[in-house]
């Protein structure tokens, strides 16, 4: 892609108007978002601005140690970040971290590898920030389910227990709904893709001046890329964590009420 | 009916001779569940054949039960099974050779037949689906029934019969009729006996109903407040049925 948009600061402000209408909203149907709406502006404008600066320095550098150094950080911060939805689940940041990290390696090592993108600055720290987005989303979701499901199908969990079932048969039929949870989304969405909605690479690519196909392809890409490391992060998240409701005995470390 | 709580011993007596071998024997158990104690240097035996744990609700009884096969361990005190500590044993094993039943019927989405499959398969077995069936008391179409879509009486057998699929020596029952009207109950107990009778394994039965205790056990242990109260032969303490 050659083509490229100069995007003025005035047209940035402009469109906050659009928040502007959100916030009037919620303030006429009291939906008290309005300082929620105000925070993630000001986060957005901060941090994207930030990590623009980190991604021209990266760029500047031509560095590899640098990707790995952002998209670590990135790591880090998505298992921070997807604890706290986890917050049913114990010991739940070592999981995330794990998942994220086997996510976002083995995806964009295999990108690489298959020849997809080169091994450069400019392709992997934007489809790393992607993958490591998608997988945090994804995981952090699977996770929320795996805490609820542990506490609301106790009885059922420790009555297959009480058979002798291993813990991992036990939690067998919650792991798979929990995974499920984690990747639905991105699944239906890749579903719908072009017919509801335009994924944000391809707006993004067109809004630049980019050739229809040459859009449409990269999309298809990254939606495949996408698909598989939230399905790697969902499945090594929940299969992690779901250890940790249980002994080494298979009892469940926190019972159901009798 | 005997002193409590008592000495432990791996028979007990009457009159100077053994009338059963001991199945279980808790000595000194005590159990919490956060900062609240729920069993309390708690002591009792159960014999071989059918046995009650009865006492009011909270008073511990379905802890007890779920402390025999290991879905807990205590923090005080030891179980014994057959003279050995169960925490001696693998878990898995013992909880194929002493089998619990909950309270709530809690089957796995599927027909009751897949439940009955999924049980026999922890042992490594296919299951007879008919004959489980009819040894809870079910006729065979209801293999193919959705467990999810049974009454909870019918849930109730489909629990027993998914319990026998594992091929138990012992049966713990939490409270297997509390859920159930007068003529369902009466029909479970049938069930219940009747059970005993074809196989032969051994029944502990947690009941707040001391009726019922009377109408299934051999041996009572009656507990309150986490501790052994009573426990003796069930015609000596609670009466003749």
């Amino acid at each position: 892609m050659t083509s490229s948009i100069d995007v003025s600061l005035g047209e940035v402000a402009a469109s906050l108007v659009l928040v502007a209408v959100a916030v009037a909203l919620s303030f006429w149907r009291r939906a008290d978002l309005e300082r929620d709406i105000g925070i993630a502006v000001v986060r957005s404008v901060i941090q994207l601005t930030a990590i623009g600066y980190v991604i021209q320095a990266i760029f500047d550098e031509d560095s590899l140690a640098l990707v790995v150094a952002l998209i670590t950080v990135m790591v880090v911060f998505g298992a921070v970040q997807a604890r706290q939805r986890a917050g049913r689940v114990p010991g739940s940041f070592v999981p995330l971290l794990v998942a994220l990290g086997v996510a976002g390696a083995s995806t964009l090592g295999l990108v690489v590898a298959l020849g997809i993108f080169e091994p450069e600055p400019r392709f992997l720290v934007p489809v790393g920030g992607m993958v490591v987005g998608n997988a945090m989303t994804a995981a952090a979701v699977a996770l929320n389910r795996l805490g609820d499901e542990m506490s609301d199908r106790s009885r059922e969990i420790e009555a297959t227990l009480a058979l002798g079932a291993t813990s991992t048969q036990a939690a067998a039929p919650t792991l798979r709904r929990s995974l499920r949870s984690g990747t639905i989304a991105l699944i239906d969405s890749t579903k719908t893709t072009g017919l509801i909605f335009f994924p944000g690479t391809m707006v993004g690519m067109l809004l630049a001046g980019a050739d229809p196909t040459d859009a449409v392809r990269l999309q298809l890409i990254l939606l495949y890329v996408l698909l598989g490391s939230v399905a790697i992060a969902a499945l090594l998240a929940t299969t992690l964590a779901y250890r940790n409701f249980f002994t080494a005995a298979h009892q469940l470390r926190e019972p159901p009420e009798p | 009916m005997e002193p409590c709580p008592a000495e432990p011993r791996h028979a007990i007596l009457r009159g100077g001779s053994i009338i059963t071998a001991v199945l279980f024997q808790l000595e000194g158990v005590g159990y919490s569940r956060g900062a609240t104690p729920v069993l309390r240097d708690l002591t009792a035996r159960l014999p071989h054949g059918a046995s009650c744990v009865a006492g009011p609700s909270g008073s511990g009884k379905s802890t007890l039960l779920r402390l025999l096969n290991r879905l807990a361990d205590p923090q005080e005190g030891r179980v014994l099974y057959r003279g050995e500590d169960v925490r001696e044993r693998d878990p898995l094993e013992l909880r194929r050779e002493v089998c619990l039943v909950p309270q709530l019927p809690a089957l796995l989405d599927g027909t009751v037949a897949d439940n009955l499959r999924f049980a026999a398969e922890l042992g490594g077995d296919e299951p007879d689906v008919v004959r489980l069936l009819d040894l809870a008391g079910l006729d065979a179409s209801f293999a193919e029934r959705d467990a999810a879509r049974l009454s909870v009486g019918e849930q109730q057998r489909a629990m027993l019969a998914r319990a026998l699929a594992v091929d138990p020596r012992v049966l713990l029952l939490d409270e297997p009729t509390s859920a159930l009207d007068a003529d369902a109950r009466e029909a479970i107990e049938a069930t219940l006996r009747d059970l005993r009778r074809r196989l032969g394994i051994s029944t502990v039965l947690v009941t707040h109903d001391v009726a019922q205790a009377r109408r299934m056990a051999e041996w009572v242990v009656r507990i309150d407040e986490g501790r052994t109260v009573q426990q003796g032969a069930a015609a000596e303490l609670l009466g003749v049925s």
